[in-house]
């Protein structure tokens, strides 16, 4: 699948043929753009609203200008109001629309919580079903030049805790489009989680609407040693570190979950039963966190099969840190994988 | 300015030299951020408060040391203002350990709480309650405290503004609600996120003090904040005052935005010539308080000041990649039974 493979860049992407190969190339964030214009084009029901959503910007460009084709009527910004305006779109969404609900950064998330946790993810099952919650949360993962603290959390995990909602991690631009575009059809409140460092990077896209399913993770690169379960940007450190691992001779499975609940676990566990080797790559933190659950998940179903220890990737435990040398050591990439399946193919 | 020479109720002369060196030091701090900014040692955001000067400056020169100031992203003058030392600010910027965050926090996060400033938070809002919940502990410790809150006019759309001023009001806590509105969050204009452009008119809801002011003026900042201030001392419970002033440069960082297509650059020129710290100036030399050279020399400590920051904030030493996990817990005393 030509889309399988996700270039860094615009001129990685010609490389290795680009257009001449027949592929469309786009980049993550606008294929995020691209999804948000089919579905506002063909469904009155879509609407976005967000901080910012009209500004010249446009989100890093994935609602850029969007008001102007659709007016602000549709794609409106907001008021500073997290909670409350969560509620308004999950009002809006039971009473008939498919509100896009657009933060730059996750860490603007905690302040919606009442309303998605206590109110989106119940107002289906508290009522026997009676009504649907068709709600997406579109947010963003800052990372890098000291954003600090408050401006880079990858809080997945905190979502993923939920029964009733969803929660979608796309790590590449095909996904992007397809992901978006199930979460807003799928009736549910999914929470989407991007990653700021895959908005530049390009890959196959096809110009017609489609959608990814949720719940469904992918093998983006097969291999019989080791099975690297990655989400996010971890997916892209995972690829490379396979890479690395072929030149010693080392073929490590990778799985890009796309989404963190439902999980895929079915998928995990057949990789597994090939490889008996389990490192997680992800990008939020270790404890309680989805590292945590594909490791049970393992554990409990995938016990006989097991042949070393799993061994987590995450963030070392403490906020994220502002000056440059402490944040280079505070996140792990490829290096730290590789590092792990070195140790997990050691252990017996 | 549009006082007149010679009016009664202006403040006394060490107050108007007090106040112009302190909008100076402020105007100075960030404009050595926006040339040193190119040279990319400072890896973080900053958010630069040149043209909102007069704020700061007129508020905190009412306020003793022991005073709370409670601040958000926009945060160095405040800091600065209410005392702080530009090394450790600047330090913290370079990502050093002898930053007032050791290196932890950037330019979002200072502190100085020798000077009262408890933090200062980037999520919109969130410094509001906690200035809120400072106020009601030097309530309950009978102390003779004043707590500040600084925040902007995107701040107070959010719910945790009303929520927390409502509580002040309700406890009658010493504190002052210090708008400073801007006109923009980020790139959206107030009137686009407010329904009625009246943010100081939210303290009649709660029977509160509230006023409406030019924030580009030092002298009204001083007298309005005194006001309230003294208010906040004597148990009359919060304030709100809305000042009224423009940022020059972007949201974030060292550049004007109209080039992006943010804001007109018309609307910028016209607050450039509102500049707060020329208006002042030229009120004190045209009406003879001070000359032009004692305001350069009483600035001289400034520049020397700002020089040796510099120096050390580059000299100053990364903290270590093994220190990453130090401070995320303060030791716990839960073992020894207190
Ligand atoms: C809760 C929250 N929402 C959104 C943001 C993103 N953000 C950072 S500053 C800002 C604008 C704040 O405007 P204002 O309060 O007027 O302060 P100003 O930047 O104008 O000084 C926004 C939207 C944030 N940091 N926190
Ligand atoms: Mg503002």
């Amino acid at each position: 699948m030509p889309w399988t493979k996700i270039y860094g860049n615009r001129t990685e992407f010609e490389k290795a043929g680009g257009e001449r190969a027949g592929l469309r190339g786009l980049t993550y964030k606008d294929a995020l753009l691209e999804a948000a214009t089919q579905m506002l084009e063909t469904d009155d029901r879509v609407m976005i609203l967000g901080e910012g959503v009209d500004d010249a910007g446009g989100v890093f460009g994935t609602t850029k200008d969007l008001h102007k084709k659709f007016g602000r009527g549709r794609v409106m910004d907001t008021p500073l109001a997290e909670n409350a305006l969560t509620g308004v779109a999950l009002g809006a969404a039971i009473a008939g629309m498919r509100p896009i609900f657009v933060h730059m950064r996750v860490d603007f998330l905690p302040l919606t919580m009442d309303q998605i946790m206590n109110h989106a993810a119940k107002w289906h099952y508290m009522f026997g079903g009676a009504v649907c919650v068709p709600l997406t949360v579109r947010s963003i993962i800052g990372r890098g030049w000291g954003s600090a603290a408050q401006h880079s959390q990858s809080l997945q995990a905190v979502f993923a805790h939920i029964p009733g909602l969803k929660v979608v991690m796309p790590a590449n631009p095909y996904d992007a489009k397809g992901l978006l575009r199930a979460s807003v059809y799928d009736g549910n409140p999914v929470i989407f989680i991007e990653h700021r460092w895959l908005y530049e990077h390009m890959g196959h896209v096809p110009k017609e609407a489609y959608t990814v399913p949720l719940g469904k993770g992918i093998v983006r690169r097969k291999g019989g040693d080791v099975t690297i379960v990655a989400l996010s940007l971890m997916v892209f450190e995972a690829m490379q570190a396979a890479d690395i691992l072929s030149k010693d001779g080392i073929e490590a499975e990778v799985i890009d979950l796309r989404t963190v609940k439902p999980m895929d676990k079915k998928l995990i566990l057949e990789s597994l039963m090939k490889t008996g080797r389990l490192v997680v790559a992800d990008t939020g933190w270790m404890d309680c966190g989805v590292g945590a659950e594909v490791a049970a998940t393992a554990a409990e179903d995938g016990f006989s099969c097991l042949k070393a220890p799993v061994i987590r990737i995450a963030l070392p435990e403490c906020p994220t840190p502002a000056g440059h040398v402490l944040e280079k050591e505070f996140y792990p990439g490829k290096d730290r994988i590789v590092e792990a399946v070195k140790k997990t193919l050691a252990l017996k | 300015m549009k006082k007149t020479p010679g009016q009664i109720d202006m403040p006394s002369k060490d107050t108007l030299l007090a106040l112009y060196l302190s909008m100076l030091r402020i105007r100075l701090f960030e404009e050595k951020i926006v040339a040193l900014y190119p040279e990319q040692e400072m890896k973080c955001p900053v958010h630069l408060c040149i043209g909102q000067e007069a704020i700061a400056a007129g508020v905190c020169l009412n306020l003793k040391k022991e005073d709370y100031v409670f601040s958000n992203h926009r945060g160095h003058g405040h800091a600065l203002a209410k005392g702080a030392r530009m090394a450790p600010l600047l330090a913290e910027f370079y990502g050093k350990t002898t930053g007032c965050s050791k290196g932890r926090g950037g330019s979002m996060h200072i502190i100085d709480v020798e000077n009262g400033v408890l933090g200062t938070s980037a999520i919109v809002g969130g410094g509001i309650p906690m200035g809120v919940g400072a106020a009601l502990a030097s309530k309950m410790k009978r102390e003779d405290r004043v707590t500040v809150i600084f925040f902007g006019d995107g701040a107070s759309e959010e719910g945790v503004f009303y929520e927390s001023f409502n509580f002040a009001a309700l406890k009658k806590l010493p504190v002052v609600f210090m708008c400073e509105n801007n006109f923009y969050a980020t790139n959206s204009p107030q009137d686009a996120r407010q329904a009625v452009c009246k943010i100081a008119s939210s303290a009649a809801a709660f029977d509160a003090h509230g006023v409406c002011i030019d924030g580009n003026d030092v002298v009204e900042v001083y007298k309005a904040s005194k006001t309230a201030i003294t208010r906040a001392r004597s148990g009359k419970g919060p304030s709100l005052i809305e000042a009224k002033t423009y940022r020059w440069k972007g949201h974030v960082g060292p550049e004007a935005d109209y080039e992006k297509g943010c804001r007109p650059k018309e609307e910028l020129v016209e607050w450039i010539e509102k500049c707060p710290l020329k208006a002042f100036k030229s009120y004190l030399v045209d009406n003879g308080v001070f000359l032009p050279e004692g305001l350069e020399k009483a600035a001289k400590g400034i520049n020397k000041e700002l020089t040796e920051a510099v120096r050390f904030a580059k000299d100053s030493p990364y903290p270590q990649a093994s220190e990453l996990l130090n401070h995320v817990y303060a030791p716990s005393r839960s073992s020894s039974g207190l």
